[in-house]
């Protein structure tokens, strides 16, 4: 396959960037975007100039590292793939494929394609915990959990953090992410204890890092590598209304 | 006004919709009383019912309530949005091709429409009412059925009107099912009825009120 690539080039946070367009010949229909990447690189470093910096770690699909937003959508045209699960056979040859940074002002850019994503860490240390150790592995059954529960909790733990959801959502809301944390522990026994207190802290964690509001465009879980469903958000909602109006908790515990 | 933006995100969010819902709710009555004026009365109904409506102290309340609904929605409506454009300070070269409903990334324009309705709305009917705009020559003030037929038999502001109102079907068919996801009503179950309801609640208040300009546009 023969491709034409424009890619965002940026130095660093403070340089003004702009696309470059780039030439990769004979790849192979089976190889992955990122070893087409790893070609293209090749190239430049062969030619004595910076090659293209991108995130990537486990390239299977499990560790949320990879971004890239391909011709238009996160993590390329496939449903429920990261950029690393997807692969050239899903372009033909003679495409221009255009890749750009995910764009959302909590995710500064570092350098070219890479961004800095740790404003989602923040979210998850503002409160996207259980603060004492539950200790280990409990006797089946010593507490009870629902099995529909269950599952929905093991659905929304499948976020692997990517920011997918941010880079997708026409507001770069995190609601997806945080409508997935605030529910893989409100939906256990564990978790649900600390359920309203958390909600309110990662929301508050949220908003400050400048992240929009979900205007329900689902965006999000079109895009969602994981497929994680906005029934989360939802949730995260209903636990939101319930720490107002009805959830006891602390005084200094309280947000606007 | 400051405070108004440290509101949490889904607390700003719940209040727009909950007020949204509302209004909403309204509609239907206001497509009520004006299918009145289909019945071919000479508008006997239609002019008693607006009379009820004007001169019903319980009404007269409510409809500071009303007011007080549209602005806070739309002021919310604008709070949220302001919001969402500073968060994406530099966009995307590529336009967004994630799968999404058409009309849900277009909530803020088809609102700002409906505003410029509202305002047109108000200058054809409520303003003449509060004497701040002249009726029109022969018909006086709490004449509504008169100004409703004085403006409809105008070709130009039927049509006016009835794009209007598709353009708030399409706000209403989004918004009735986004309010349900905001206020947390949601659930896998429900999901589908929620999205037919929306569909088909914006489907006969926008058809219910276009069906009065065209009534006096061929048949009246």
């Amino acid at each position: 396959m023969d491709l034409t690539l424009k890619i965002w080039r940026q130095k660093n946070s403070s340089a003004k960037g702009k696309f470059e367009t780039y030439k990769v010949n004979d790849v192979s229909p089976d190889s992955s975007f990122f070893e087409m990447l790893d070609t293209l690189n090749q190239q430049i470093i062969e030619t004595g100039n910076d090659p293209v910096a991108f995130d990537h770690d486990c390239r299977e699909g499990i560790c949320g590292t990879c971004s890239l937003y391909i011709n238009g959508r996160p993590h390329g045209p496939k449903r429920g793939i990261t950029t690393c699960q997807l692969h050239m056979r899903s372009f033909k040859t003679g495409d221009t494929i255009v890749i750009e940074p995910w764009r959302a002002k909590p995710f500064p850019i570092v350098k070219d394609l890479l961004v800095d994503r740790s404003a989602l860490d923040l979210i998850i240390q503002a409160g996207g915990y259980v603060s004492v150790n539950t200790g280990g592995i409990p006797d089946a059954n010593s507490i009870p959990v629902q099995k529909q529960k269950a599952d929905l909790a093991m659905d929304a733990a499948s976020c692997i953090g990517c920011g997918a959801c941010v880079a997708a959502c026409a507001n770069a809301s995190a609601m997806l992410f945080v409508g997935a944390k605030v529910s893989q522990l409100a939906l256990l026994p564990q978790g649900k204890v600390e359920a309203a207190d958390r909600v309110e802290k990662m929301v508050a964690m949220m908003d400050m890092l400048g992240f929009g509001n979900c205007s329900n465009t689902y965006a999000c879980e079109a895009e969602c590598p994981k497929e994680v469903k906005v029934t989360n958000i939802a949730r995260m909602n209903r636990w939101f209304i319930r720490s107002k109006v009805g959830a006891e908790k602390p005084e200094a515990a309280t947000y606007d | 006004m400051s405070t108004l933006f440290k509101y949490s995100s889904i607390t700003k969010k719940i209040i727009m919709g909950a007020f949204g819902l509302f209004l909403a709710l309204f509609l239907l009555v206001h497509l009520t009383i004006n299918l009145l004026l289909l019945s071919g009365d000479g508008g006997k109904m239609f002019s008693a019912a607006s009379e009820f409506m004007t001169t019903n102290v319980l009404i007269k309340i409510f409809e500071y309530v009303l007011f007080g609904g549209f602005f806070i929605h739309i002021l919310f409506g604008v709070i949220v949005t302001l919001k969402n454009w500073a968060s994406r300070p530099v966009g995307y070269y590529t336009s967004n091709k994630s799968h999404t409903s058409f009309f849900s990334k277009y909530m803020f324009h088809t609102g700002v429409i409906i505003f410029i309705f509202l305002l047109l709305h108000f200058m054809h009917f409520f303003f003449i009412k509060t004497g701040w705009v002249q009726p029109p020559a022969g018909i006086e003030k709490h004449d509504f059925y008169g100004l409703a037929v004085a403006l409809f038999t105008h070709k130009i502001y039927s049509l006016i009107y009835i794009a209007f109102f598709v353009f708030l079907g399409f706000h209403l068919n989004h918004s009735i099912q986004s309010g349900f996801q905001t206020l947390g009503l949601n659930h896998n179950k429900y999901n589908s009825a929620i999205k037919i309801v929306s569909l088909v609640y914006s489907v006969i208040v926008a058809g219910g009120f276009s069906l009065i300009p065209l009534y006096f546009m061929f048949i009246f």
